[in-house]
């Protein structure tokens, strides 16, 4: 009788599984398709060959490897950890218009980025972690702001906004006193990943893959914060230093992200948004399901950037806000509407 | 048992309350009654050290507060906050948070965590609510369910701030009858409550605050006349057969 019980009253999670099949298959198409598609269409059967090892030196191997399988590796990586930081950024701040590119944690980065190429171009090796210093930057100004004041939901992202401002000016007064400061990042302003090389992803691989596994194994934590500080501290929650752990983990992400892919925009106010709608608002699935959205998103828009004006290419983040913009705006009419309140 | 010695309390260095003692005893309803501003809601959340004291001290069975860990605290007196956020969960998962206190990094619940839930849930009478979002319940089944998640903190101490603002008379007397079991259970549950009659009908004793200090403690009978001052409000008494009852 009792475990009939237990089996009655728990939600089960299967009903989320099928979801989770389907992001995962979206996510696989979205790169199988990124490594076939382009210029020289490549076949399926041809793309495990190459992956196999079994068509070495050939043109479709060199296509592949040096050019496609880089940028795809880029997009899936970039897509997930903008995602996931906005995820996170949205449930620390409980504030569904807070995103990386929003609160100045992507321009933070971005700043630091185009310093460090100003200063010391030939080291790629630790762009990451200037990228990293730079979101953290954002971060803790933006906490600070939310902590010192008592500020209102709305007021921290309008001072998010002014911090982003700040920052994106730098970049701009780096990039005229130090013109080739961002030498092979041409897309960098509007996000971009043409260009890229495994080795300029390897460094933020692990970064965003240490980040990840840290904040999912502090999901249920999150949780708690959603229920507002007081009761999570009455249930035993250190709330001030979680919200600071989490902050600089979602920092760390948009950081190594940002140090390869440029400020791309939209990627973690909206996956995180949707995804929130798909599976609620419990942590582990919203964070696995924005990862995986994410990836898919953002492979999605860089294959269009490609493929839409071909043989000339768009930068990805044009793409991003093209639908990004018309998303926001949805969303501040929803807020007017009186639905997300301040 | 909490206990409150000579305790001074406010926000950034200015007392709301002042030299206040009392103790939260097992086994009976303490309601809390005052004028706004009085500082019963800082009383709790400075006994719960969710905000500094000033002063004075805060004793977990025997223990200074300052001694104990937020988990081992929150294993001792659960706390139903005035304001409460309502994310788009499952009630079922909204009640497992209560079990946070007993669970170390990274969060892995156990069997026993899902059995004091179940119990949680039937205390509350909102086992059939327990795989409904919590968005889409109503105020008073939200409430039931907030109740739940601090009745799976099983502490002996029960702290709830308003508890029956914003319900309906139904919900109001369920909530009450509801906290009269916990004491008959043997555990202290303390309420702040703005609404006389219904703390002068629950509660085993009141604690009268007034310009943050505890003007008086004791039954119902016995705060009865101070209540009118503190208050200026005539309050009646009518013998029923289930005891006194009171009306404004």
């Amino acid at each position: 009788m009792k475990s009939w019980r237990t089996f009655s009253i728990r939600r089960s999670p299967d009903n989320r599984i099928p979801l989770f099949a389907v992001l995962a298959v979206l996510t696989v198409l979205a790169g199988a398709a990124s490594l076939c598609l382009g210029p020289v269409l490549i076949p399926p059967g041809e793309l495990l060959e190459v992956l196999l090892g079994r068509m070495p030196n050939t043109p479709q191997a060199k296509i592949l490897l040096f050019a496609r399988l880089p940028r795809t590796c880029g997009c899936l990586l970039a897509g997930m950890a903008l995602a996931v930081s906005g995820a996170v950024i949205q449930g620390v701040l409980r504030n569904p218009l807070a995103a990386p590119h929003i609160i100045g944690v992507s321009s933070g980065a971005g700043l630091m980025v185009t310093l460090w190429g100003a200063v010391a171009p030939t080291a790629a090796a630790v762009l990451p972690l200037a990228a990293f210093l730079g979101a953290l930057a954002g971060v803790v100004l933006v906490l600070l702001i939310a902590e010192k004041t008592g500020a209102a939901r709305i007021t921290v992202v309008l001072a998010g906004v002014a911090v982003s401002s700040m920052f994106n000016a730098g970049i701009d007064a780096v990039i005229t006193l130090f013109p080739h400061a961002l030498n092979g990042y041409s897309d960098f302003r509007i996000g971009g990943l043409s260009g890229l090389s495994m080795s300029r992803i390897l460094p933020a691989f692990w970064v965003i893959l240490a980040a990840f596994l840290f904040i999912l194994s502090l999901a249920g934590e999150l949780d708690l914060l959603l229920l507002g500080t007081e009761t999570a501290q009455s249930l035993g929650l250190r709330a001030k230093p979680l919200r600071l752990i989490l902050l600089i983990l979602a920092a760390a992400l948009a950081g190594a992200a940002v140090s390869f892919s440029g400020l791309l925009g939209f990627v973690g106010l909206i996956v995180p948004h949707i995804m929130r709608r798909l599976v609620g608002e419990e942590s582990r699935p919203l964070l696995l399901a924005s990862a995986l959205g994410g990836a898919a998103l953002l492979t999605g828009c860089d294959l269009l950037s490609r493929l839409l004006f071909a043989p000339y290419e768009l930068p990805v983040g044009i793409v991003l806000s093209l639908a990004g913009g018309p998303f926001f705006l949805w969303l501040l009419l929803r807020q007017r509407g009186g639905r997300i309140h301040d | 048992m909490i206990e409150v010695q000579t305790l001074r309390a406010g926000y950034a260095g200015q007392a709301v309350l002042t030299d206040l003692s009392l103790s939260f005893p097992p086994g009976k309803v303490l309601a809390l009654v005052g004028p706004n501003g009085c500082g019963k809601s800082t009383l709790l959340r400075t006994v719960l050290g969710l905000q500094p004291k000033l002063g004075g001290e805060i004793l977990y069975d025997g223990c200074p507060l300052e001694t104990l860990s937020p988990r081992i605290r929150a294993q001792k007196a659960a706390y139903l906050a005035q304001s409460r956020s309502v994310p788009n969960i499952t009630a079922w998962r909204m009640v497992l948070h209560g079990r946070f206190p007993y669970l170390s990094y990274p969060r892995r619940y156990r069997p026993e965590d899902y059995q004091a839930v179940e119990q949680a849930l039937r205390l509350a009478d909102a086992e059939t609510l327990a795989q409904t979002p919590m968005q889409t319940l109503s105020g008073g089944q939200q409430q039931k369910i907030y109740l739940a998640m601090v009745l799976a903190q099983q502490t002996q101490t029960i702290l709830m701030d308003e508890p029956t603002t914003y319900l309906d008379i139904r919900h109001q007397l369920e909530v009450m009858h509801l906290a009269r079991q916990l004491a008959e259970q043997g555990r202290a549950v303390v309420l702040v409550l703005h609404d006389l009659c219904l703390a002068l009908r629950t509660a085993d004793e009141i604690a009268v605050l007034d310009q943050g200090r505890l003007v008086q403690q004791g039954t119902p009978e016995e705060v009865y006349g101070v209540l009118e001052q503190v208050f200026c409000v005539t309050l009646h008494q009518v013998e029923t057969e289930d005891g006194p009852r009171y009306y404004l």
